[in-house]
């Protein structure tokens, strides 16, 4: 068996000691992937709310490209979880006989909600008069294809269409709560557990949810750089320095949460402290220290403060953005690490640690990659049957 | 007594019927005793409880052998219902622990025994909490714990998320590596609801773990936790656990 010769490699690593069903390492690279994508969703779409609810009007050319985005990672959120269980054929006992006073049994229904009644309905009244216009103008499959997507309303007076836009918007608001809702919850997860004083504050799902929004903005910034590269069009610099702004906004609350976060543990210093710092200095000290903070956190932050506050050209300003929003992206996917890999690298007996490498998972590691990458195909896809550029569309 | 070898048809019929008949005599109403717990095991009149003299400890690791033995427990190093750590002080030096194959074969002897403060044995299980925080996070109910104060898993009902395991802060559950699904000590219910004691506690040749029905003023377990002074593993977490330490030091967690 895998896991077996594995535990064998991994067992004359250990440091310290080690409770022995401790060796094995539970949630692995697949569930650092769970809390990202569903932070990119979440992010994605408090973005694209931005311009809808809080009349953001700068921001409007990347409304259309936030929902896709947001919905391209929801529809692979579950995909990390599911590959994970040991029984995935059992995976909709918790949608059908869930029990109620777990922190987990309650994601099925937050992620259910999220995607059905909200995003799914946004963008589908949002691209209605799209789908109608589409459905007479486009051939052969594609004609038929959106003539499925309008669901047989194919009314687009103005009343209809002023409609559409009321409802549009009040989605949207109880979208943002709901976004909110989903990866506060992600965060809640894990700060629950009180058996691990890594994870274990109530900071966590508002850490979460803070580094959610940093990561779905940062990933709309890059994406709407790249496909506007690709298609060889403008960037339109008003839209990026106001989401550079928001970005460089959130992303000082989030560094400022997580660094409280820090303050308080060294300061208390609680039982557990002795092997956390142990484990911040040695085991975490590339992905957590250098990775997160350095690189992922305090470098961007520096960027994108020197394209405000020096009032770089747009040719600069775009160069700082793009690097900012790929060190932003690796960041918190570090962030990730550190919380779910480190919250299992110490012993609940507080005296050792197991190891986790990436060259000993097998197939976890090639699964996780998979399911990476798999999003950018689904908006590849979206992006060429819902276009959602403003210069063709208005 | 029809002639065997030349049953007519409604001979063998009414022989089979009798046979069927037969049958469910004896078998089938044991099963529906069991069902309703009528076979003389009373649910309701048993709150189980489990105590560690730990001055008591060996070291043997008979415990752990028999407890893998009973259960099924896989054989690697990596997957214990049960297992004994030992602790050793040396003179101005951090406190070692250890515990290699669970203590399963026993333990190979300390260095420098010169410099030795103190060393004890400390076997470890599932604390069966009152308040089970592995049971609070499954998300399916798989985990639950029984009126009896048993904390179990149904392994035909677990989807393997792993939750519990994570949850449980004393290590005591691991991800069984052929059924994919989370396991670990029952006490032994087996046995237990048989009147028999749960594998670990017969195996022990010194008596460190001692069992009983916490309901019942005169068992093992009462008169245990009446005679001695006893502790439960982190109780700063409010998990109530139910195994009940004698003789343990700070540095145990």
């Amino acid at each position: 068996m895998e896991i077996i010769e594995m535990l064998y490699k991994l067992l004359p690593l250990v440091q310290g000691f080690i409770y022995p069903n401790e060796i094995e390492l539970h949630w692995g690279l697949l569930i650092v992937l769970y809390p990202y994508i569903t932070g990119l969703v979440a992010g994605a779409f408090i973005l694209a709310s931005l311009a809808r609810v809080f009349n953001v009007s700068e921001v409007k050319p990347t409304y259309r490209l936030s929902l896709l985005t947001a919905l391209a990672f929801l529809l692979v959120a579950t995909l990390p979880l599911l590959a994970h269980l040991g029984h995935p054929e059992r995976a909709f006992e918790i949608f059908f006989t869930p029990k109620l006073d777990s922190a987990m049994a309650m994601f099925g229904f937050v992620y259910a909600w999220y995607l059905m009644a909200v995003l799914l309905l946004e963008i589908w009244f949002d691209y209605r008069a799209d789908f109608v216009m589409w459905s007479k103008t486009e051939r052969g499959l594609k004609k038929w294809f959106y003539k499925i997507l309008t669901l047989g309303v194919n009314n687009i007076s103005a009343g209809a269409l002023e409609l559409d836009e009321k409802i549009g918007r009040a989605i949207t608001v109880i979208g943002i709560p709901s976004a909110f809702l989903l990866h506060g919850y992600v965060g809640f997860i894990f700060g629950s557990v009180k058996a691990n004083p890594w994870w274990s504050t109530p900071l966590m799902p508002i850490i979460f949810l803070m580094s959610a929004m940093v990561s779905g903005i940062a990933a709309v910034m890059l994406i709407y750089m790249v496909t506007q590269w690709l298609r060889r069009k403008i960037i339109d610099m008003k839209c990026l320095d106001t989401i550079g702004l928001y970005l460089f906004n959130i992303f000082v609350i989030d560094f400022s949460l997580e660094m409280l976060d820090l303050i308080h543990r060294i300061y208390e210093a609680e039982e557990s402290f002795d092997i956390i710092s142990l484990m911040m200095r040695s085991n975490l000290f590339w992905t957590q220290f250098v990775g997160q903070i350095l690189v992922g956190t305090l470098v961007p932050i520096s960027l994108l403060g020197i394209s405000f506050f020096f009032s770089a050209k747009p040719g600069a300003r775009k160069k700082l953005y793009f690097i900012s929003s790929i060190l932003t992206l690796l960041g918190i996917f570090a962030m990730r690490w550190n919380v779910v890999v480190g919250g299992q690298l110490f012993s609940k007996s507080f005296l050792g640690f197991t190891t986790y490498k990436l060259n000993l998972i097998g197939a976890e590691a090639y699964i996780a990659a998979a399911i990476a990458v798999l999003p950018l195909f689904i908006l590849a896809a979206l992006l060429y049957l819902l276009p959602p550029w403003e210069e063709e569309n208005r | 007594m029809a002639d065997m070898n030349n049953l007519s048809r409604r001979e063998f019929l009414g022989l089979s019927l009798k046979s069927i008949m037969a049958l469910m005599a004896l078998g089938f109403p044991k099963k529906l005793l069991a069902m309703t717990g009528l076979d003389g095991y009373k649910m309701e009149e048993h709150l189980w409880g489990y105590g560690i003299d730990v001055d008591k400890c060996i070291g043997c690791g008979r415990c752990v052998d028999a407890c893998k033995v009973e259960n099924n427990v896989p054989d690697e190093p990596f997957f214990f219902r049960t297992w004994v750590e030992r602790y050793a002080e040396r003179k101005g030096e951090k406190v070692e622990v250890d515990s290699p194959n669970g203590g399963r074969d026993g333990f190979p002897d300390l260095k420098n025994k010169k410099e030795l403060v103190k060393s004890f044995f400390v076997p470890k299980i599932c604390n069966h909490c009152e308040h089970p925080p592995c049971v609070q996070v499954c998300p399916v109910g798989a985990t639950y714990k029984s009126p009896d104060g048993v904390v179990l898993v149904d392994p035909g009902y677990c989807i393997g998320c792993r939750y519990c395991i994570q949850a449980c802060p004393y290590g005591a559950r691991y991800l069984h590596p052929k059924k994919h699904v989370a396991d670990k000590c029952t006490f032994c219910y087996q046995r237990i609801t048989k009147g028999l004691e749960p594998a670990c506690v017969q195996a022990c040749p010194t008596k460190t773990r001692i069992f009983g029905n916490l309901k019942d003023g005169n068992s093992p377990i009462n008169k245990f936790i009446k005679a001695k002074k006893v502790l439960v593993l982190k109780p700063d977490l409010g998990t109530r656990p139910k195994i009940f330490y004698s003789g343990i030091d700070k540095e145990v967690r």
